[in-house]
């Protein structure tokens, strides 16, 4: 079981109490309906899927309840590191 | 002391004799036996059956590495345990131990017919014989070949014990109590570091444990651990798993081996997060591989020594020694010492340190050098070895008893590689030891091929000289795999271990190849013409040892498997004979039969009920979300399709949630209370869904929203009262709230006293009748419940369930989320585009909706169906065709989602999605069910009450 480190909490704590929330730093478009087709496709589906660093969401779901950013390595699990929402990516 | 228990020496009780039980016959053992030495003290060398070939089968090793003395412990209902290694099991008094896999009896077997048909079973045998008819295998090769094949029986009756878990934090694990182990903890013991020492065995000592030599050294050791108060030692305990970030997992055994059991849990799961890890997990002796090394009292010399030294026990009086490696000379001049009798020592190697022919000279032994065991004699036991010179193959046969082999050593690398820490592969010892680490952890003594046993030569196989087609010397024991297999693997153009291995099955019985993975490896090496270290090594997984469902599971099972949520009203519910059925995790009373009523008589007599008089019904499982903050009106407006910000507090608003791809995800009423302040519906199974989501957009898309979310779902106890009478039933309760239609309309709030608690008041309606929902405070749900029953007797106040909730919906054309939509469907496909604000510019899920897949036509849509025949309701998830002559298979344009009896109505009622839908009413269409086609028509989604007249009086 893995210890993620909250930034919000600042402390390592286990994984249960955490949930993915999918790839980090997509941000929703300010004006949806002015995006074109493929604009909004590729908001809306297009995802990436590396071997290596990944940027991910996470949330702190049984802990404080807030969503931060991490970067993990996809072919050892390990994280890298985790940040704030809202912080520039790492 | 008779048979083969030794004058002097071992860990034995010697005082205490202890009676038990192997195949209904009573044995004497000793007070610190095994089962595996107590039976040999007793001359027992047939201990069970192999996998595959019925052969008959002893005991091989000391430890957990046992893959052949396989046998059950019977302890009475749902206590009897499988598949425990003899070498592990402690005896006690009255112990009753039963062998395995055989049938009738042990000694006269039945299913050894597929030893002597063992040449027409060679490795992918199943898989290439039992191929066709396709037909044949559920019912006829499978159980022909289960029943044959196995290992023990599983228990039949629910396990009766109890298992305990906790968590354990320590800045030093120690996993393996040898004598690495405990230097390690004795070194560290006088620091302040928290410090688990775990071992598998009943005391402290590993290899010590057979080496009185060491035995002072041990009790010192012990003492000064024991009396450290920084040092938890954990024994009869396996470390089964290492996991991320220096995790592990152990199962402690506490009652197995205690003769009274007592209420005590059997086992203790521990989950271990540990600073550092000390792995000292030792070594591994290697079997040999030669024709016939499965007999009975074929052993590895370790095990012998073992057994002679720890146990006072003998496994012969006539013992050959079988030996590549220094270390079996060792061991035999230990037993010879302790009183065993050796009848020689063959080595494999031309030539051995001179110190050890010194050795053997002076004991008189007789030494066989560049010879090798060609064959066994015996089969329930060892009565000769047929061996001979490696060069000329010159034979020649000696008498004894057992046959020890001592092929090097294997470091036990499991843990380590559990951790993800990387293998080499060292050539001078013949085995992958540890390289680099992946967590904070270090290898030490046996498992990092730190040993003193001295060195071998690394061979594949004994050489031979009969034909090694005709031949049966085993490498995986335990799943019966031979050396013939592997090299027919490699034949057949397996070129990865990994394959070789899924193959020929070799290391995948519950022994995970402790003892054949590397004899295994040299022998695929050698028919691959390649060096072992380019052939690489299979993957070790947890568990170290098979472990107990009952461990991992822990407390967790029956009732306490996952929480059963209830309200308030539960207990009257139960009281009143509802049946219940779960939603979420919510227990939800689904009807309340009356005596000799059928679900379906009570669910018409409720529905009736509703429509003519007044219903009573828990609704506190909605999920119910308070939104406070000076932009709550503006965050709802972008999170729901509907518009808020003109809703004016007093007034409720039906709110539809789509997510960002344009579908229907959850829906609820929600009600303005104040400017800045709304009390939010969700369906009962998306509350904590849809708090997630508006979380997510709160923190992390609109940040600056000075909004506040709290879940409010346990605060409130929720009671419907649907139908005419209901205002009549509830005004005379309610203080500070006007009740009427012109003070308070349909899809209104208002906040007052009821029976004297605090209300907020819904005037709203989920069935189409005249409708209140009120909520108060949780603890006074049942209370006020019962007041409102009382109240309501005059009006023959009914209590319904979910399925005349369903149905009263139904009759309506309200959707369910997740019923009726399934998340491919949109606002307008299920007919609530009348929710979406048109003029807001945006909302989640808005853009969307003009996706060209969105837009385009032929997609699925809600629609109500009319059965031709009133009298027949459809399946729910029935498929559903537009021409049932069409050729198979036919195209199906959609599926019923809900169907009911409606008895308000005197028909059946169903909504469907349909491709097209919209389009077709008035339509035929055709339903396929078991027996019969059914045809439809398609109708509107309302079925009840089309004006919604009954609403507003």
């Amino acid at each position: 079981m893995i210890l993620i480190h909250c930034p919000y909490c600042d402390e390592k704590r286990p994984e249960i109490e955490f949930v993915n929330a999918g790839q980090a730093h997509i941000s929703r478009p300010l004006d949806p309906s002015s995006q074109t087709d493929e604009e909004w496709e590729a908001y809306l589906f297009i995802r990436a899927n590396p071997r290596g660093r990944h940027h991910e969401r996470w949330r702190h779901t049984y802990g404080c309840g807030r969503f931060f950013n991490a970067v993990r390595d996809t072919v050892s699990d390990k994280f890298e590191t985790t940040y704030k929402a809202g912080e520039p990516r790492r | 002391m008779s048979g083969f228990r030794l004058e002097t020496g071992g860990r034995v009780d010697r005082g205490q004799t202890v009676q038990f039980s192997f195949d209904g016959k009573s044995y004497q053992g000793l007070a610190g036996d095994t089962l595996a030495s107590a039976l040999l003290a007793n001359g027992v060398m047939l201990f069970g059956r192999s996998f595959k070939y019925h052969r008959p089968r002893g005991v091989m090793a000391a430890g957990s590495e046992e893959p052949n003395a396989l046998i059950s412990v019977d302890r009475g209902p749902g206590r009897f345990t499988p598949n425990l290694r003899a070498t592990g099991v402690e005896i006690y008094p009255e112990l009753k131990a039963v062998s395995q896999n055989r049938w009738p009896s042990l000694k006269a077997d039945f299913g050894a017919i597929n030893d002597r048909l063992g040449m027409f079973f060679p490795a992918g045998f199943y898989n290439k014989t039992f191929m066709w008819p396709r037909s044949f295998w559920d019912k006829v090769y499978e159980p022909a070949i289960r029943k044959m094949a196995g290992l023990g029986d599983a228990p039949t009756a629910e396990d009766p014990d109890h298992y305990a878990a906790t968590y354990a934090h320590c800045d030093l694990l120690i996993v393996g109590a040898g004598p690495a182990g405990i230097d390690a903890a004795l070194g560290y013991m006088d620091t302040n570091k928290r410090i688990i020492l775990i071992d598998e065995q009943d005391e402290l000592g590993g290899g010590a444990l057979a080496d009185p030599a060491l035995w002072p050294w041990l009790e010192r050791s012990h003492k000064a651990l024991i009396d450290a108060p920084n040092v938890t030692i954990l024994t009869r305990t396996t470390a089964f798993g290492y996991y991320h970030d220096n995790f592990i997992g152990a199962v402690q055994r506490l009652t197995d081996h205690l003769p009274e059991l007592g209420d005590a849990p059997r086992e203790k799961l521990w989950r271990i997060r540990a600073g550092e890890v000390v792995l000292a997990q030792g070594a591994i002796e290697r079997p040999l591989v030669f024709d016939g090394n499965d007999t009975p009292g074929v052993m590895l010399s370790s095990a012998a020594r073992s057994f002679a030294n720890r146990y006072g026990v003998a496994v012969g009086k006539a013992v050959v020694l079988m030996a590549s490696h220094d270390s079996g000379w060792h061991d035999v001049f230990a037993l010879a010492k302790a009183g065993v009798g050796i009848a020689a020592i063959i080595d494999v190697r031309e030539s051995v340190d001179s110190a050890l022919m010194h050795e053997a000279e002076r004991l008189g032994i007789a030494v066989h050098l560049n010879h090798s065991v060609m064959g066994v004699t015996g089969r329930h036991s060892v009565r000769a070895v047929q061996i001979c010179n490696n060069g000329d193959y010159l034979g020649r046969r000696i008498d004894c008893d057992a046959v020890l082999m001592a092929g090097g050593w294997t470091p036990s690398v499991h843990l380590w590689s559990h951790s993800k820490g990387s293998l080499k592969w060292r050539d001078d010892l013949g085995a992958y030891v540890p390289d680099l680490p992946n967590e904070n952890v270090v290898c030490v003594g046996g498992c990092s091929g730190d040993w003193d046993f001295g060195t071998g030569a690394i061979i594949d196989m004994l050489p031979t000289p009969k034909d090694q087609s005709r031949i049966k010397a085993f490498v995986d024991f335990q799943n019966d795999v031979t050396a013939k297999d592997i090299k027919l693997a490699v034949r057949e153009g397996f070129r990865s271990i990994e394959h070789i291995k899924r193959y020929t099955t070799n290391g995948m019985a519950t022994d995970q190849g402790k003892t054949s993975n590397l004899n295994g490896l040299q022998i695929a090496s050698s028919a691959l013409n390649k060096p072992v270290a380019d052939i690489g090594l299979t993957s070790f997984r947890p568990p170290y040892t098979p472990q107990t469902f009952g461990a991992l599971a822990g407390h967790a099972k029956g009732a306490l498997f996952q929480p059963t949520r209830t309200t308030n009203i539960d207990s009257w519910a139960q009281a009143h004979g509802a049946v219940f059925e779960l939603v979420a995790q919510w227990r939800r009373a689904r009807y309340f039969p009356k005596p000799g009523e059928d679900m379906h008589a009570a669910v018409n007599r409720e529905c009736v009920a509703v429509r003519s008089s007044v219903g009573i019904f828990d609704a506190s499982t909605l999920g119910k979300i308070e939104v406070v903050g000076p932009d709550a009106a503006e965050f709802l407006n972008r999170m729901y399709t509907n518009p808020w910000k003109a809703l004016e507090p007093g007034r409720c608003r039906y709110g539809l949630l789509l997510k960002e791809d344009g579908f229907i995800t959850d829906d609820g009423v929600s009600a303005r209370l104040a400017p800045d302040r709304f009390h939010l519906t969700t369906t009962t199974g998306g509350a904590a869904r849809v708090l997630n989501m508006m979380e997510d957009y709160l923190q992390t898309e609109w940040p600056d929203l000075d909004v506040w979310l709290t879940s409010t779902t346990e605060q409130y106890a929720v009671i419907a009262l649907q139908g005419p009478n209901a205002r009549k039933l509830l005004e005379p309760l309610v203080e500070g709230i006007d009740l009427s239609e012109e003070a308070f309309p349909h899809m209104a709030i208002r906040e007052g006293m009821i029976c004297g608690i605090p209300t907020r008041l819904f005037r709203v309606s989920f069935t189409g009748e005249l409708g209140f929902e009120i909520n108060v405070p949780t603890a006074y749900g049942r209370a006020l419940w019962e007041r409102l029953m009382a109240q309501g007797a005059q009006y023959d106040v009914t209590p319904y369930g979910t399925e005349a909730m369903h149905v009263l919906r139904a009759e309506k054309g309200f959707i369910i989320v997740g019923q009726d939509t399934d998340g491919t469907v949109t606002p307008f496909d299920a007919g609530l585009d009348w929710a979406v604000g048109k003029k807001k510019p945006d909302f989640v899920g808005k853009r969307s909706m003009v996706r060209p897949d969105i837009v385009a036509p032929g997609r699925k849509q809600l629609v109500g169906l009319l059965t031709d025949d009133p009298n027949v309701v459809l399946e729910e998830g029935a498929q559903i065709v537009a021409d049932p002559k069409q050729a198979v298979p036919m195209t199906m344009i959609g599926h019923v989602t809900s169907s009911y009896w409606s008895q308000t109505l005197g028909r059946s009622i169903a909504l469907a999605l349909v491709a097209g839908g919209h389009e077709m009413t008035g339509a035929t269409l055709h339903i396929p069910m078991p027996g019969k086609t059914h045809t439809a028509k398609v109708s509107g989604l309302v079925f009840y009450d089309p004006e919604g007249a009954r609403l507003h009086v």
